[in-house]
């Protein structure tokens, strides 16, 4: 059977190859016969993917949801100590599985509109080595192959940015986004070797057990400093944000998505994963900032939230770039706790900004190829009347984002804050209760800004109205397109599992909370 | 006299070897230098009895040689240490030997042999009047039989090189390996060759004549040259000598820093490289420098090896030095001039920097100083078939576009699909990306030795270093995809012309050798990529420096 977990992670792969391999000759058109197969080849691989992720899912023994099962662990350079060693458990599973989901939406997404810049051939295999990246990332049980697959989404990313972008500021923003990540992930890899270099293993489930035995506490603060500043540049952990909205705003439709719904969780998981249950005493140490700079973000996030909405030329896309440090502060809070309670709510803020944000992404691509503008300013408002399910659907996402209770977005950020109220032994309880009442502040401004959005955008007069927001000085309210068949399509399991996961929180919650008990156990 | 030395460096030879004065030769040990010095002699030979188009088989000839060199590598690689022209041991010193075959040399010999023979093939329509040759490369008009003899001669001084185990041997060597190519960078009869060639030359012999001096204090110091024995008598110095030695060894070590360029001493690289042919320029920036790299690690670790106190910090500084000079002149070039060759040239100044990232860390524990250093020669293997490969994309690109600009290279993947994706590969290996996985692995390893060795500051400098240099790689790989300027005339595609003809428009015809030459290099550094093992492999040899 974990034969399964190999083909899921090549799949992507081989599906690339093929696109690539089938690349039509220069100068034919994006939208000819050649298009329309690359198109549905991409679909078809990612759509298999999902299926076999589905399929890893159906066969996940909950009952054991703690241990590493569809294990594989083989040598691949025994000079380097590196294995080839993949499994999943029960933290790893929902991931792989919103990684699948959001990569077969972003390619039945691009049945409708492929972004102009380059071939369609391109566009769809840079998204399934993306695929392949983070699938792997999330199945990696050894340091050095972990990182690998951590870089492996670099350059496909690069270039789905600096090709596919919009126009103008794509160049720099790629160039941000690679340059600072790389940054981080070349200190992660030096954390990484200090780690064997004290263990003699890059084995993660032996590191796991081991729970820091070889390291001195002083091997275990510097590993974790530079594990955790790495991760914590693909988190986004304020101040080290910086690239994310510029990447975020530039980036085309799917690559946000993308973006978003699954590479930031490559941050917050690696922190699950290794960071804390391989150096707990670095992250016992270090817990306290994690949760510090969390929070900051959590409410500078939903400040420039409020300020974007604000300027006459806030960009719709740079509001939930903004809003993502906002709830990936929340995981980070949630991480900080070191409690089973705040980073179970960590996973879940995962899972609910990967379905609510991933939608956002979306609706606002929809909202900028239909209006023509993705300024706030310029959309014109009024979205209920031109495109009433379009503006619907954003009001619902919008709701889903300031966490609601009932929807996906609620329980992890309720959770991250429980475990705040109550964080492990040995951490400040008094700065924790402090950061958890700005948190609460921060909700509070999340909401302001969610529901500023609906304002701006849904709300406003009806059709035919002259319009009050355009910049233009006499704009008539003329109806939009609405939601298209492949819409329903790529949006509506979003809208679903947004629901469900809001109402049934236990889905995710039993297969996640096995296992990070057993993580924070270690050996212990 | 023949010695068979155990594996661990024991002499076995009998009293009476010791006391014959006329020395056995291990000719199957010393087999490999000897083929390239005879075909080095028979390529001059043959130039003076093959007439216009034959001329092509001067350069068969010089493949052929680096071939054979190649087979008769296989026979020594059978675990047992080699060592040949040795000196009559007495009791109160180690076995002193001239020439030896370890792993160490193995290795090495066989990335200079096989560059080696990358770079004749890249040389081929530059020397060859047929088939390949055409107007573009008769304006070089470099003459081919003198051409492939500096080339092997040059070779034969590198493989000696790696194999010399005293400091007469190695500067024998280095000279046998630098002469030549003075006169190789030079070849080509246009002024710049000249201003290049010359510049290269008075910096190197200024280079050497430090490096002599050096040895010459090493020697006054310690009464040998042998580089084993240099070491033991380095251990038990008095101490009234210590500042001349010290002194020998700071001077030696410069001297070889010059030949890898390290900064400071590279200023003479990017206007070598850029007035030197380029296949001149890729065997300095590869065949040269690994031999240099080679030179370096047996004196270091060797020879100095009791001073690794010393020379550890100094190389430390000397490695952070030269890497982030190198990246960030790299940098300037790219936004700046956006000379392919220049940007090569700076680029392969900040590897040498990565190379020398282990070195840096010997001051640490001196017991397993052999096993950190060995990241240098796995790194050395990599970076040959990534930097090879880099310049047998530019020395095809460059013969269609002789501007040799980083523009030139906007769209090359529509023109021509299998020689972008192959650059594309390779400057992401020399970034250390996936895909280029052979590059990553070989950063891991230098990283590796650097944390093992407990010198944080210079894994944080070099962390530093392979962001910026990606910044280069990347514009440049960027370049490749990027659609072509509008505007431009459309590359012909597919005109039916024979090969060695100027295409259409700017179109790029890959002649054979060419295409021979990207070929290897990519399969060899997709296998490496995927079974990195092979190279990795020397990091676990036991003692790979004796």
């Amino acid at each position: 059977m974990s034969v399964v977990l190999l083909v899921v992670i090549a799949l992507p792969l081989l599906g690339a190859a093929l696109l690539l391999a089938g690349q039509p000759a220069a100068g034919a058109g994006a939208d000819g016969a050649g298009g329309r197969r690359a198109q549905w080849t991409g679909v078809a691989f990612s759509g298999a993917t999902l299926a076999l992720t589905v399929a890893l899912a159906a066969g996940f023994d909950r009952d054991d949801a703690r241990s590493m099962q569809f294990e594989t662990d083989k040598v691949w350079a025994s000079s380097l100590d590196l294995h080839f060693h993949v499994g999943i458990d029960g933290i790893s599973l929902p991931l792989l599985v919103l990684t699948a989901l959001l990569t077969f939406l972003v390619a039945v997404h691009s049945l409708g509109t492929v972004p102009a810049g380059g071939s369609t051939n391109a566009y769809l295999a840079l998204v399934l080595v993306l695929e392949a990246g983070v699938l792997g990332t999330f199945a990696a049980l050894d340091l050095i192959l972990f990182f690998l697959f951590f870089e492996v989404v670099l350059i496909p990313m690069y270039f789905l940015i600096a090709r596919w972008g919009t126009p103008g500021e794509r160049g720099p923003a790629a160039f941000k986004f690679i340059l600072y990540t790389l940054l981080g992930s070349a200190v992660m890899l030096l954390g990484f070797l200090l780690v064997q270099a004290h263990t003699g293993t890059f084995d993660i489930t032996q590191l796991t057990v081991g729970a820091g035995d070889g390291m001195s506490r002083g091997v275990q603060i510097t590993a974790f400093l530079a594990v955790a500043l790495g991760l914590a540049v693909k988190v986004p952990m304020w101040p080290l944000h910086t690239w994310l909205p510029d990447a975020h705003t530039a980036a085309p439709t799917g690559g946000s998505v993308l973006l978003a719904g699954v590479l930031l969780k490559m941050g917050t998981y690696g922190l699950i994963r290794i960071a804390v249950p391989v150096l707990p005493e670095g992250a016992e140490l270090f817990a306290p900032y994690l949760a510090a700079f969390g929070t900051v973000g959590i409410v500078y996030g939903s400040l420039v939230c409020l300020a974007l909405l604000r300027s006459p030329d806030g960009d719709l896309k740079r509001v939930i770039a903004y809003s993502s440090v906002g709830h990936m502060g929340f995981a980070l809070l949630g991480i900080a706790t070191l409690t089973p309670q705040g980073i179970n709510g960590a996973l879940f803020v995962n899972i609910g900004h990967g379905l609510i944000t991933g939608l956002l992404f979306f609706l606002a691509g929809a909202v900028k190829e239909r209006s023509g503008s993705v300024l706030i300013g310029r959309i014109g408002g009024s979205l209920y009347a031109r495109a009433p399910r379009l503006g619907g659907l954003l009001a619902f996402a919008a709701v889903a984002g300031l966490g609601l209770p009932g929807l996906a977005g609620f329980w992890g950020e309720l959770l991250a804050m429980y475990g705040a109220y109550d964080p492990a032994a040995g951490l400040d309880r008094p700065l924790y209760r402090v950061l958890l009442a700005a948190a609460g502040i921060g909700t509070v401004l999340t909401a302001a800004y969610m529901l500023g959005i609906v304002r701006k955008v849904c709300a406003g007069p009806g059709l035919g109205a002259v319009s009050p927001v355009a910049a233009e000085p006499v704009a008539r309210i003329e109806p939009l397109p609405d939601i298209g068949r492949v819409d329903v399509l790529a949006w509506g399991p979003l809208v679903v599992l947004t629901v469900v996961a809001g109402l049934w929180p236990a889905s995710v919650l039993a297969v996640t909370d096995p296992a990070v008990r057993a993580l924070l156990g270690g050996g212990s | 006299m023949t010695v068979a030395i155990s594996p661990q460096g024991m002499p076995t030879a009998s009293a009476h070897d010791s006391l014959s004065l006329v020395q056995d030769i291990d000719w199957a040990a010393v087999a490999p230098p000897l083929a390239l010095a005879v075909a080095a002699l028979v390529v001059l030979l043959a130039d003076l009895f093959l007439a216009g188009p034959r001329k092509v088989w001067l350069a068969w000839i010089s493949l052929g040689g680096l071939a054979a060199a190649l087979v008769l590598l296989l026979p020594l690689n059978d675990g047992d240490t080699r060592a040949t022209f040795c000196a009559p041991a007495n009791p109160t010193t180690t076995p002193g030997c001239s020439y030896v075959v370890d792993d160490f040399t193995l290795v090495l010999q066989l990335v200079l042999i096989a560059s080696a023979a990358v770079v004749v093939l890249l040389s081929m329509p530059m020397t060859a009047p047929r088939p390949w040759a055409d107007e573009r490369d008769v304006d070089s008009g470099v003459p081919g039989g003198e051409y492939h003899f500096l080339l092997l001669a040059s070779a034969t001084g590198a493989v000696t090189l790696v194999a010399a185990r005293d400091l007469l041997t190695l500067v024998v060597a280095l000279e046998t390996l630098s002469l030549p190519a003075f006169a190789l960078v030079g070849l080509r009869r246009d002024g710049r060759g000249g201003e290049a060639a010359l510049k290269y030359f008075l910096m190197s012999v200024a280079a050497t004549a430090v490096l002599l001096f050096g040895i010459s204090l090493l020697y006054g110091a310690t009464g040998t040259v042998y580089l084993d024995r240099v070491a033991a008598a380095l251990t038990a110095l008095d101490p009234r000598l210590e500042t001349v030695a010290a002194t020998g060894a700071a001077l030696t070590l410069a001297g070889f820093a010059f030949k890898v360029a390290a900064v400071p001493f590279h200023f003479w690289v990017p206007d070598t490289y850029r007035g030197a042919p380029v296949p001149v320029a890729a065997y300095l920036s590869v065949v040269s420098k690994t031999a240099g790299f080679g030179g370096l690690l047996l004196v270091a670790g060797i020879a100095l090896r009791p001073y690794a106190h010393v020379w550890g910090p100094a190389l430390a500084v000397l490695a952070a030095l030269t890497m982030t000079v190198g990246n960030l002149v790299a940098v300037r070039v790219a936004t700046g001039s956006g000379d392919a060759v220049r940007l090569l040239a700076w680029s392969s100044i900040a590897q040498s920097g990565y190379v020398l990232v282990p070195f840096g860390t010997a001051a640490g524990e001196g017991a397993d100083l052999s096993e950190r250093l060995s990241a240098s020669v796995a790194y050395l293997a990599v970076y040959a078939v990534m930097n090879l490969g880099a310049f047998a994309v530019v020395t095809a690109v460059g013969r269609d576009r002789p501007t040799g600009l980083l523009s030139d290279y906007r769209g090359l993947l529509r023109a021509r699909p299998a020689p972008a994706l192959a650059m594309a590969f390779f400057l992401l290996c020399l970034a250390g990306l996936p895909p280029g996985l052979m590059g990553l692995f070989a950063k891991v390893t230098v990283f590796q030795a650097v944390v093992a060795g407990g010198t944080g500051w210079l894994a944080v400098v070099m962390a530093v270093n392979v962001v910026i240099g990606l910044y280069y790689y990347l514009v440049w790989t960027a370049l490749l995809f990027a659609p072509p300027v509008p505007g431009a005339p459309p590359a012909a595609e597919g005109t039916p012309e024979g090969p060695g003809t100027l295409g259409a428009a700017g179109a790029l015809r890959v002649p054979m050798p060419f295409a021979l030459a990207i070929a290897v290099a990519f399969v060899l550094g997709v296998v490496l990529s995927v079974a990195p093992q092979i190279v990795l492999q020397v990091l676990t040899v036991p003692g790979l420096l004796g």
